[in-house]
């Protein structure tokens, strides 16, 4: 007996065509890349092999004589992605609630909504830092701002899609037997949301501390502004220092929130 | 039965929980009060910067479209620099997340050091990363491409060896079954089950890259971003504007993009 393969599927021509359009298309993007970035190797390596012994052992060999400042700086960039957190947590109940199709029976609002949260979703953390720095000054007031508006758009987002899921029967029957509108969102509405919206919360706060330690790199206070005095100072002990600071809190902070929004959901 | 012993409802949770809600939630209001007042972020605070910040936000308008021309390359740049770093990343997360797959890499040694590995990558910010390049090559585009490669790396790696656990195995055991070797396994039943997500997850993680690229000029790692710090250290606000908008117009457009060739893929 001879073995034969089976025979191949066969593709249909429009099929076809795409995978060539997108073969196409890839191929320019990557020669308009390559042939655009001008990347100087020889420096490059000049220096790298120069600077290696500079920085890279010195990163492992943390300073520990500024324990206290680096603890004190970490300190702060927790406060500042608590308060920021939490503002945002607050502020984005009623854009969700706005955002959700099932909530606000106007068409227009809904879709203002969703169109202002992903305004506030494209702009990096650190652009807004540096628009809030020029507004109040250097300081971690203008962190606090930051983290605020800028997870707003993220947690509006996630309420009005936990919104649209719930499930409508309860309010339905509610409406049936005449509840009327502020009975209706206390007793049909928020207790079906509450876990989930406190579990987005949590894990903003762990986004966001993860976001506030770079904040201080534009002057909008927390461990950043260490980094940035580090880079200045090529004090690469320090810099090691900072890192594994961070390095430990937001692994703890991380393994907090998973396990607590893991009892809430 | 008395009736007028029960005047109101009962409550619907008992006195325990009702407890352990309210000192959670006097915790939280407490942290919160001393996180305001170590920052300097309380409501009063916040009343007395209102008027400065409209003062200050009006000399950033109008932006000064001008401008637009000298900072195309720039722009170039930034998304050349998402799109090499993605790339990049892109290959070197199929090693890593298969090794950190525990349906693929029964070693439970390799594959704990491995999920170690990628979770203490992730805690690093992109722009530490960046920093720590910059010390090494000298400022240019070469440290941030690194930066976000290894940035990048972490997550990619993560949501795709999530992916590859979650496949199904019935196909690979009726291939070994049939005498299949393992690169036989991984081409004709790993794969076609993974691809699909590998390009979303790929995509989603360009999208990072763009924002996080746009950013790491700050630090002199390439991109727009060394061109809106030096228009803001010489205080030239309505320049830094446009670089803004221009900034939210392009990852507008990319999220726009990458989420409609996602929705159509998976």
């Amino acid at each position: 007996m001879e073995l034969v393969l089976p025979p191949k599927k066969k593709r249909s021509g429009l099929k076809t065509l795409r995978n060539w359009g997108i073969f196409l298309f890839l191929t320019v993007m990557y020669i308009w890349t390559f042939t655009g970035i001008d990347i100087d190797w020889g420096r490059a390596f000049e220096r790298m092999i120069n600077n290696f012994q500079r920085v890279i052992p010195k990163l492992f060999n943390p300073e520990w004589a500024s324990i206290g400042k680096v603890w004190t700086a970490m300190v702060e960039t927790l406060y500042i992605a608590f308060a920021g957190s939490l503002m945002a947590a607050i502020i984005a109940i009623p854009l969700g609630f706005m955002a959700a199709q099932n909530m606000t029976k106007s068409k227009v609002l809904t879709t203002f909504g969703k169109w202002v949260l992903s305004g506030i979703r494209a702009f990096p953390d650190l652009i807004l830092a540096i628009l809030f720095v020029v507004a109040v000054g250097p300081n971690p007031f203008a962190g606090v701002l930051a983290i605020a508006i800028g997870s707003t758009g993220m947690l509006g987002k996630l309420y009005s899609e936990v919104l649209e899921s719930i499930d409508m029967n309860i309010v339905e029957a509610m409406e049936a037997s005449g509840a009327n509108k502020v009975q209706i969102l206390f007793h049909g509405v928020i207790p079906q949301i509450i876990p989930e919206f406190l579990s987005y919360a949590i894990y903003r706060f762990e986004i966001d501390v993860r976001a506030s330690t770079i904040l201080g790199i534009v002057g909008a206070g927390g461990i950043g502004t260490l980094i940035q005095f580090a880079q200045m100072n090529r004090n690469w002990e320090e810099m090691g220092l900072i890192l594994l600071v961070i390095v430990v809190v937001v692994t703890i902070i991380d393994f907090l929130s998973a396990s607590i929004r893991k009892r809430i959901v | 039965m008395k009736l007028e012993e029960q005047k109101s409802a009962p409550s619907l949770l008992p006195a325990k929980t009702k407890a352990r809600i309210s000192v959670i939630f006097a915790a939280v209001i407490g942290f919160y009060i001393l996180s305001t007042v170590k920052t300097g972020a309380t409501i009063g605070d916040l009343l007395d910067g209102i008027p400065n910040m409209g003062r200050v936000i009006v000399k950033f308008f109008p932006p000064n479209f001008n401008v637009f021309v000298h900072i195309i390359e720039p722009l170039a740049v930034t998304i050349q620099m998402a799109i090499i770093a993605t790339t990049v990343a892109a290959f070197l997360c199929i090693p890593l997340s298969l090794l950190a797959a525990q349906n693929v890499t029964s070693n439970k040694f390799v594959y704990t050091f491995v999920r170690s590995f990628l979770n203490i990558l992730r805690t690093i910010p992109d722009l530490v990363l960046a920093v720590i390049f910059v010390g090494l090559f000298g400022i240019g585009v070469l440290p941030g491409i690194l930066a976000l490669i290894i940035f990048s790396l972490g997550i990619l790696a993560k949501l795709i060896s999530e992916t590859i656990e979650s496949v199904d195995m019935n196909p690979m055991e009726a291939m070994s079954a049939s005498g299949a070797n393992t690169l036989q396994k991984i081409s004709f039943a790993l794969i076609p089950q993974v691809l699909p997500q590998f390009v979303s997850f790929v995509l989603y993680v360009f999208e990072i890259n763009i924002r996080a690229s746009v950013v790491l000029g700050l630090v002199g790692a390439g991109g727009i971003g060394i061109v809106l710090s030096q228009q803001l250290k010489f205080y030239n606000y309505p320049n830094a504007m446009l670089i803004i908008l221009v900034i939210f117009v392009l990852v507008v457009v990319i999220e726009y993009i990458s989420t409609k060739i996602r929705e159509a893929i998976v």
